[in-house]
């Protein structure tokens, strides 16, 4: 029985596509061949990114009834766009350039082509060998005999009806072929999905561009990774050589000295102990710093969700702090985030002009969503020099992303994603 | 006095143990991980009259663990004195001692045992069921609050009466540290309790409740 409904549900679905492909697929080739054919008009360059966004989407429509009604998954191709692409018509001609220059586009208008003809023709196979039958049996109850009478010679299949006995025939015929219809029609379904494939899925030579393109970002993220600690230990180095150790090496100086006058001039040497006391003392400070810089020690000891709360209770504007994590990530990866929501909480306070701040910390489906915002006066771009880079390289060496909205007038709303794992 | 320290660097633990003996404390255990302290905690008698001096971060985890072990001695053995020491300050953990509004409890930097008479004057404190609160947090505390109107409002020399006050001092310390009478510290500490609407108690630790409470309102 569940066969039964199966093979039906396959059997309306391929219905559906039939209908909505020849009017989908016809009409986009169609506009697709025109549009391009315009560019040189002029008009193309307007109506091309259009039409093809309009196929990408027709495209990806199918790709996710394959994967929900037969199970067959399809990657999509396409190379994303650049990040700064620009507005206006020199954006569209750009745009209209990387969308023809895409060799996904050109796969993508052969399939709408193969789709109309082939396409259809497999899946039309579907509806048809469960509704033919039908017709089999409406002949031979009866309505063969008016249309013979009327001199139409009709033929089911290959019985040419001419008697209650073909009409018969042709019933037993129609039976014959719902029985395969139900064996077969989520199997033509199927067909018909992986033929799609065939000509949606990424060739091997996008496949490669693809691990190319991942391989230049790896190389990219890593240089940024190399380049920024390299400059972290510079900075420790320079803190430490200026700082704690200068200090310390006063407090020896110090200390000679008072050996030698501690008989000699008690009080000169008391003066002395309490300087050198003193210098111990800001040596530690400056040190406490300076951890706090490299690994904060709430972090090591309650993990992100407390070192974000406790950043937030030395800000000067009320930051309301929510965290939902069901264990720790792992170190670097923690460090990455508390980091970058300590630069980003900066920002806020530095230009932001706000009086509340929120920051949400969550954790599903293997990422970890940072989310700042503020009700301040918003403006805010991820541009060259501006701190909201620093954060994305940041988190661009754990393949993390940054995602602003700023509109002028506010409110700022920064999102930071880095997949891990929590333990 | 008796006292439970724990501690894990061993230099520290030593001068501690010498300082407090020094002070005419007796060490009734002197120990460096957070089992262990757990363990000397347990086996103080319901009556002794002991003070805790522990370490926030402990071996094995290296983590909070010396802070979560007083917190959890307190829970069992209400009005424990725990003094907490700590590498850094963090209103986060401040507020954790604090929560129960029991009093008894202290949260300093280690620094502070640099001036010992302050140190083992915290301690007593502490001990006798006062508060004792690092400077690093009152200040961060009014540093945050500072455009805030009522603070506004305060002469600059009350806001150091304030400042002194959340730490925990009485107001003869606080006579003591300024070099004025204690007669003008008890109208300063009136005038602060007036302005920022606070309700006048006798009881030093009550006091510097109310003190953290008003400043940390708001959130």
């Amino acid at each position: 029985m569940t066969r039964v409904r199966e093979s039906v549900i396959a059997g309306a679905r391929g219905l559906f596509l039939s209908v909505i492909m020849l009017a989908g697929s016809i009409t986009l080739f169609v506009l697709s061949v025109l549009s391009i054919a315009f560019i040189t008009l002029g008009i193309g360059v307007f109506t091309t990114p259009l039409v093809l966004t309009g196929v990408r989407k027709w495209a990806d429509l199918r790709r996710a009834q394959a994967g929900a009604w037969s199970d067959v998954h399809i990657p999509r191709p396409y190379r994303p766009f650049p990040a700064d692409l620009r507005r206006g018509v020199t954006g569209q001609v750009e745009r209209t350039s990387l969308l023809l220059k895409d060799p996904a586009t050109w796969r993508d208008l052969q399939w709408l082509l193969v789709d109309m003809t082939a396409g259809y023709v497999t899946v039309i196979f579907a509806p048809a060998l469960l509704l033919y039958p039908l017709y089999g049996y409406v002949l031979a109850l009866g309505v063969w005999k008016p249309i013979y009478d009327a001199g139409g010679g009709e033929w089911y299949g290959f019985i040419h009806v001419t008697s209650q006995t073909d009409a018969n025939m042709a019933a037993l015929l129609g039976t014959a072929l719902g029985v395969v219809g139900i064996f077969s029609s989520p199997a033509i379904l199927r067909a018909h999905f992986l033929l799609t494939r065939s000509l949606l899925a990424p060739t091997v030579s996008m496949r490669e561009r693809e691990l190319a393109l991942r391989v230049d970002r790896l190389t990219e993220t890593r240089h940024d990774a190399v380049d920024s600690s390299a400059a972290e230990l510079r900075r420790i180095e320079r803190d430490l050589h200026d700082g704690a150790q200068a200090r310390l090496v006063a407090m020896g100086m110090d200390l000679g000295t008072i050996e030698a006058m501690i008989e000699k001039n008690p009080a000169k040497a008391k003066e002395l102990i309490a300087k050198a006391r003193q210098n111990s003392g800001e040596a530690l400070t400056e040190l406490r710093d300076l951890v706090r810089g490299i690994h904060p020690p709430v972090l090591a000891e309650r993990g992100l969700g407390d070192a974000v709360k406790a950043l937030a209770l030395r800000l000067p504007v009320r930051t309301d702090v929510d965290v939902e994590l069901l264990g720790r990530a792992d170190e670097p990866v923690e460090a990455a985030a508390y980091f970058a929501v300590s630069e980003a909480l900066t920002n806020t306070i530095k230009h932001a002009g706000a009086d509340r701040v929120w920051v949400d910390i969550h954790h599903a489906q293997g990422m970890l969503r940072i989310a700042v915002t503020d009700n301040g006066k918003g403006g805010a771009s991820i541009g060259a020099g501006s701190g909201l880079s620093g954060i994305e390289r940041r988190l661009g060496t754990f393949d993390g992303v940054l995602a602003v909205s700023s509109p002028a007038g506010g409110p700022t709303m920064v999102t930071m994603e880095i997949p891990c794992e929590l333990s | 006095m008796r006292v439970v320290l724990a501690e894990d660097l061993f230099l520290l633990r030593d001068g501690l143990v010498r300082m407090l003996e020094a002070f005419d404390f007796e060490i009734a255990a002197a120990v460096e991980t957070g089992p262990e302290l757990t363990k000397a905690l347990a086996e103080l008698e319901p009556d002794d009259d002991a003070v805790a001096i522990v370490d926030v971060r402990l071996p094995p985890s290296h983590t909070d663990e010396g802070l979560q072990c007083a917190l959890a001695a307190r829970r069992a053995r209400p009005g424990l004195p725990v003094l907490v020491l700590s590498q850094h300050v963090e209103q986060l953990y401040a507020r954790e001692l604090l929560a129960d509004g029991n009093g008894g409890v202290g949260y300093l930097l280690k620094d502070r045992v640099f001036d010992a008479d302050q140190f083992i004057d915290a301690v007593r404190r502490v001990a006798s069921g006062g508060t004792a609160m690092d400077p690093q947090v009152i200040q961060q505390l009014l540093s945050r609050r500072s455009a805030d109107q009522p603070l506004g409002k305060l002469t600059p020399r009350e806001r150091e009466v304030l400042e002194l006050m959340a730490q925990g001092r009485s107001n003869a310390a606080i006579a003591g540290e300024l070099v004025v009478t204690e007669r003008a510290i008890a109208k300063h500490t009136s005038n602060i309790f007036g302005k920022l609407d606070l309700s006048v108690s006798d009881d030093d630790n009550r006091r510097v409740l109310a003190v953290l409470a008003y400043l940390d309102q708001e959130r």
